[in-house]
């Protein structure tokens, strides 16, 4: 029998407010096996793990339930209590009182029964739970960054600069990412390739570094520590060691009407193309739809100018199997597709352009060299219109719920920068809130209002219509006035919301990492555990997420590093020891719990095993406790009853719901 | 003629929920201050296909009047497959309680990841709601159990 002591913690008054504690510790001394019950208003504070220390030392307990918070806060601390005073830490259970019941429930009566049944089913779980030893596992000092943009290469950087070996997985030809399409970085205009293109440098020299440009990850399999992963090294066409970076193919190559995915469809590019002049690494790649020679056979003509003979069209493409100990996540974001707001008709107007778009306009290594000019006749705008939150605070499905953060001081930057260097263009905001928390940004917004003499209107823009005469008509609502507007522009440009890179669901799948509705990845706890998902070992860097902006991003990235640098530290991982265990006596050997196990953790033995006397050799299934994560599907599909998951046994399960139903 | 609703009825609910994404979720509802019946108690499990349909005939031998698991998106499952199991085994076992007694609202499957606090909230209200509208359950009985 159990020696258990259940503590009921007030947590102030999250949990007294609204449940009796009193009524709980009276009721749990009524519970099987239950010898010591006592409450305390912060039961994790020093002083309440004090009180359990006590306990456990005095009354020879040999079992905790603490009704307290989530066990997702404070299992881990109130485990580590109970084993600095000697006992095993997974022979304490928590009582979930506080989420699933104090914060939810208003009335006292019904919160405090609540709590108390909660509690029973904790003592009834403890009464079953068994001592368990962790296992440990070894970590792969080297790390994997997923995305080479601002968040993963500074991560990488990091990360390298602590000792440990890194790879940077990159899908698109070069690193550099979203912040390489930027011209400015607000708040201080700063230009953004001068500010980023170092770092790309650093990165591509540091010899802890290695870049996978133009691959994806193929597959991950393992957990912390021990991630096995594939990459896919597309072909490239091109020998990265004998290529000089020359650029005489992309000079030469006839094939140049393809649209520069960098310039955002803006201009066009070679089929062999680099996406940006300042590209890591500087060497081309050929795009297969579009280069003639794949298409028809003949031309070669890159293959003929290349003095290095670099270009390779057999090249195939290559799986690389790599050994990781963490894995960070910087996969970045995108623009949302606009094909939902008709209303504003930039499917139907060359001048209605997205923010990324006008980047790329006033960028001198842009499609028009750095010139403001409409796309249509390259013409220079009089009267600019900038439209604020097209798909982001959307209430409706048609785009995103959030926020997308870096709109509204992206715009000030647009409209400040425009004014300064075309003052006779006017320039005016439609928007719904400015929103400038951040160190400098407020003061960055009134300069363009006080200093540039930017119209800011606060309301929305119901529709866009394109005229005859080639001006955009802009009808608006100006709420303060409460007045109508309708203004014609020379430009559009829409604030379009940002959301997560496409594919970023596949990554997540791939890494068995959580993630919400909007596609951003889910954090371990929204605020104390803002970089890590809950999956160990996966890291979470910049916009994958949630919205941020630069300093932001590489904050992040910074705290990504040190927790993977943490986690690279370590020589050894403790296991979770609640794993699965056959019952040597039951399993029949059917093979049907190394069916489902995802992990491949269970194989088969001929053992010897003593049935009531009778001595015999059977196959019976064993699992191996390195590679066993505890999902139980096994202890499920076996139908002799043999297989059992340590921690959350038949028994205790079964116990709890008798407690619940009781 | 109308049947006189029992106002003393308050349903036993057990809910499984898989530790990573539905018991994550319901901590988040608990945060966000969203309400929702406290005829609803919680067992963690670490994932839906933990749940051996062994629990659920318990719980109704044992007097439950509903019971709901929660699991991660299908496709998003922390262990890679472990909810496709769970839809699997669920399925199979719903469509057979009618025929030992158990009316098929009684039972409910839904995926609430960790961040949809709110999607846990209504989920538990609409299931409260509707075993209050199925009324108490007769409990099912082993028979071997029987004299």
């Amino acid at each position: 029998m159990q020696r258990i002591g259940v503590f009921v913690c007030h947590c102030g008054t999250n949990i007294a407010g609204t449940v009796d504690v009193k009524k709980v510790v009276e009721m749990a001394a009524h519970e099987p096996g239950v010898v010591h019950a006592e409450d305390y208003a912060y039961m994790c504070s020093e002083a309440g793990q004090e009180k359990i220390h006590k306990a456990i030392k005095e009354k020879k307990l040999t079992g905790l339930v603490v009704c307290s918070c989530s066990p997702r806060m404070h299992e881990t601390t109130f485990r580590n209590a109970a084993e600095k005073a000697g006992l095993n830490p997974y022979m304490v259970e928590i009582a979930n009182i506080r989420e699933h019941c104090s914060w939810i429930h208003k009335d006292m009566e019904e919160a405090t029964e609540k709590a108390v049944i909660l509690m029973r089913a904790a003592v009834a779980k403890v009464n079953l739970d068994a001592p368990l030893k962790p296992g440990e596992s070894k970590v792969t000092k080297r790390a994997l960054v997923i995305g080479g943009g601002i968040a993963g290469i500074q991560t990488a950087l990091d990360i390298a600069e602590a000792g440990y070996p890194v790879d940077i997985v990159e899908k698109t030809p070069s690193i550099g990412g979203r912040m390489s399409q930027l011209d400015k970085t607000f708040p201080t205009l700063d230009c953004s390739s001068c500010i980023l293109t170092p770092k790309m440098g650093e990165v591509n020299a540091h010899p802890l570094i290695n870049i996978y440009t133009y691959s994806e990850v193929e597959s991950v399999a393992g957990f912390v520590g021990d991630f096995t992963v594939e990459i896919r090294k597309k072909a490239r066409s091109v020998d990265m060691n004998k290529c000089t970076g020359c650029g005489l193919c992309q000079e030469k190559c006839p094939s140049k009407k393809s649209l520069s995915e960098f310039n955002r469809g803006l201009s066009t590019r070679s089929a062999i193309y680099t996406p940006f002049a300042q590209a890591v690494p500087n060497v081309p790649v050929i795009d297969r739809d579009a280069c003639i020679k794949f298409k028809t056979g003949k031309c070669g003509i890159c293959s003929k100018v290349c003095q290095a003979g670099a270009i390779d069209y057999d090249q195939k493409d290559e799986i690389i199997t790599e050994k990781y100990g963490a894995i960070v996540v910087a996969t970045g974001f995108d623009m949302i597709k606009l094909d939902r707001y008709d209303e504003y008709a930039y499917s139907q107007s060359k001048d209605v352009i997205t923010s990324l778009e006008l980047e790329r306009i006033m960028n001198a290594a842009g499609p028009t060299g750095g010139h403001l000019e409409r796309l249509s006749d390259g013409k220079a705008p009089k009267e600019i219109v900038f439209i604020q939150c097209v798909g982001s605070r959307c209430a409706d499905d048609r785009g995103k719920s959030y926020c997308s953060k870096i709109c509204c001081m992206y715009t000030a930057k647009h409209a400040m920068l425009i004014r300064d260097k075309y003052p006779d263009t006017n320039v005016t905001v439609f928007y719904i809130d400015v929103r400038t928390p951040g160190k400098n940004f407020d003061e960055f917004y009134r300069r363009a209002v006080e200093d540039y003499g930017v119209n800011y209107i606060k309301g929305q823009v119901g529709k866009v219509i394109p005229q005859p005469n080639g001006k955009l008509l802009v009808q608006g609502a100006d709420l303060i006035d409460s007045k109508q507007i309708l203004k014609e522009a020379d430009m559009v440009v829409l604030a379009a919301a940002i959301e997560p890179n496409e594919g970023v669901r596949k990554i997540a799948t791939m890494l068995t990492a959580s993630i919400d509705t909007n596609n951003f990845l889910t954090e371990a706890h929204a605020k104390l555990r803002p970089v890590e998902s809950p999956t160990a070992g996966i890291f979470l860097s910049g916009v994958c997420q949630g919205p941020k902006d630069i300093p932001e991003t590489v904050s992040q990235a910074g705290a990504a590093a040190v927790k993977a640098i943490g986690l690279l530290a370590k020589d050894k991982l403790l296991t979770n020891p609640c794993t699965a265990h056959s019952d040597e006596l039951l399993c029949n050997g059917c093979s049907q719990c190394a069916n489902v196990c995802p992990y491949g953790a269970i194989t088969y033995e001929d053992k010897e095993v003593n049935d009531h006397g009778i001595r015999e050799t059977r196959r019976i299934a064993v699992v191996n406790d390195a590679l066993c994560q505890g999902c139980g599907a096994c202890t499920v599909t076996c139908p002799s009853g043999a297989m059992d998951l340590q921690g959350f046994s038949n028994r205790q399960i079964l116990a709890e719901v008798d407690a619940i139903c009781r | 003629m109308s049947i006189e609703k029992n106002e003393e009825f308050r349903p036993k609910i057990v809910a499984f929920c898989c530790n990573w994404c539905s018991y994550a979720g319901a901590d988040l509802a608990g945060s966000s201050r969203m309400s929702y019946s406290a005829d609803v108690k919680i067992i963690r499990v670490p994932c839906s296909c933990r749940v051996n349909p062994m629990f659920i005939l318990r719980a109704f031998e044992r007097g439950a009047d509903g019971v709901i698991m929660c699991g991660c998106h299908p496709g998003d499952c922390h262990y890679t497959s472990g909810n496709f199991y769970a839809r699997r085994r669920m399925t199979l076992l719903f469509s057979m309680l009618d025929y030992i007694g158990v009316e098929n609202g009684r039972t409910r499957v839904e995926w609430v990841s960790a961040a949809e606090g709110a999607k846990f909230s209504q989920t538990m209200h609409e299931f409260v709601d509707k075993i209050t509208s199925l009324g108490k359950n007769v409990r099912l009985e082993d028979l071997r159990c029987r004299n």
